[in-house]
């Protein structure tokens, strides 16, 4: 009875995620077809699932010399790192500059094992942002109010309307200007990254904002940043403020 | 060591029908692709997917180059008797992976 209610507290929870904001914006989730919907809604079936359960093994491994892991100092996920994801990118005063979650478990795994992780998708990266990013789902997304996010934000926001590459497409020809629309045989979304890191059905397999950014690019016949390049953050961090208040989905399926 | 989903009733009445749902992760690489050296990837798929039930085949399933990948399979079966679940995965490269789940039945 009470698995139950459970189950139907979840439902509900997933339809009101469902719902366009009264603004209008609309998760990425609401263009797609019914039966990838039914696989991003059912835990059983959504394959970002099993990144997350590596993810939460990772969690608790230990590594580096000293046998530490992220839970040593962090404990319990669940607790821990609720919320986390949705405030991310968020300014790191080590580095000086906003970082993506990414960058954040890339920086912390370096203190315990100086090898850990590389640069682009690498899996223990991956599935670790999936278990961080599953602890935050269905909270709305919260840029931090930091003065300091400002001049990136706003940087951000210019790329977002900058022309680029062989087609001569900014993002927000499409995804401002025709979303809803169709290119190709597929809509266009309206691009707020509210299920990363997302299992897409034309990768099969697991990949960052990052990675969907870079495929944008390449779309329009532009040569994406490198890896980890700055803009990718104030892209970022434009994408998200454009996003507040909306849920976050993770791990989200999309086509 | 393959990673799996498999979500199976912990218990059951006698005579039940049990839903069961199996999901792998697996590349399902099809043989047909390109790298990025212009070179064919060698097929990696899984062939061949079984679930037996206290020893008695439930369900035999044999996969092919176009499944996608990590491929997943729902089925059924009828809840007769407590025991175990088994459920093995076999494939290209002598992959191999089997998991097994513990059911009550009253």
């Amino acid at each position: 009875m009470r698995a139950w209610r459970c189950a139907l507290l979840a439902l509900a929870g997933l339809a009101a995620m469902a719902q366009p904001l009264p603004d209008g914006r609309r998760s990425g989730f609401e263009y797609m077809g019914e039966s990838t919907r039914a696989m991003q809604r059912d835990d059983a079936l959504n394959p970002g699932m099993l990144w997350v359960l590596e993810g939460e093994t990772a969690w608790s491994q230990p590594v580096g010399a000293e046998g530490r892991s992220c839970a040593s100092c962090h404990g319990d996920a669940r607790r821990s790192m609720r919320g986390v994801a949705a405030r991310y990118p968020a300014f790191d005063t080590a580095r000086q500059r906003p970082i993506d979650l990414r960058q954040r478990i890339a920086d912390c795994r370096h203190k315990l094992q100086p090898q850990a992780i590389t640069a682009g998708d690498a899996p223990p990266a991956l599935a670790l942002q999936a278990y961080v990013a599953f602890q935050s789902r269905g909270l709305p997304i919260t840029p931090p109010d930091d003065p300091r996010l400002e001049p990136a934000r706003e940087r951000g926001r210019q790329l977002f309307h900058q022309r680029l590459g062989q087609l001569d497409l900014a993002c927000s020809d499409c995804h401002d200007a025709h979303a809803g629309r169709r290119l190709g045989g597929s809509p266009i979304p309206q691009a707020h990254p509210t299920g990363y890191p997302i299992y897409r059905l034309e990768w099969q397999g697991l990949g960052s904002l990052q990675r969907r950014l870079r495929a944008c690019l390449s779309g329009v016949r532009a040569a994406p940043f490198a890896w980890g390049a700055p803009e990718w953050i104030e892209l970022e961090l434009f994408l998200a403020w454009r996003a507040r208040g909306m849920a976050l989905e993770s791990p989200g399926v999309r086509p | 060591m393959a990673r799996t989903l498999i979500t199976a009733p912990s218990s059951a009445r006698r005579g039940e029908v049990i839903t069961l749902r199996v999901l792998l992760q697996h590349p399902m690489e099809s043989g047909f692709r390109v790298g990025a050296d212009g070179q064919l990837l060698p097929r990696d798929i899984v062939r061949h997917f079984s679930c037996s039930y206290n020893g008695e085949r439930v369900i035999a399933v044999e996969l092919f180059p176009a499944i996608a990948a990590n491929p997943y399979l729902e089925f059924s079966a009828l809840a007769l008797d407590s025991g175990t679940l088994d459920f093995v995965w076999e494939g290209d490269r002598g992959f191999r992976h089997s998991e097994q789940r513990t059911i009550s039945v009253a």
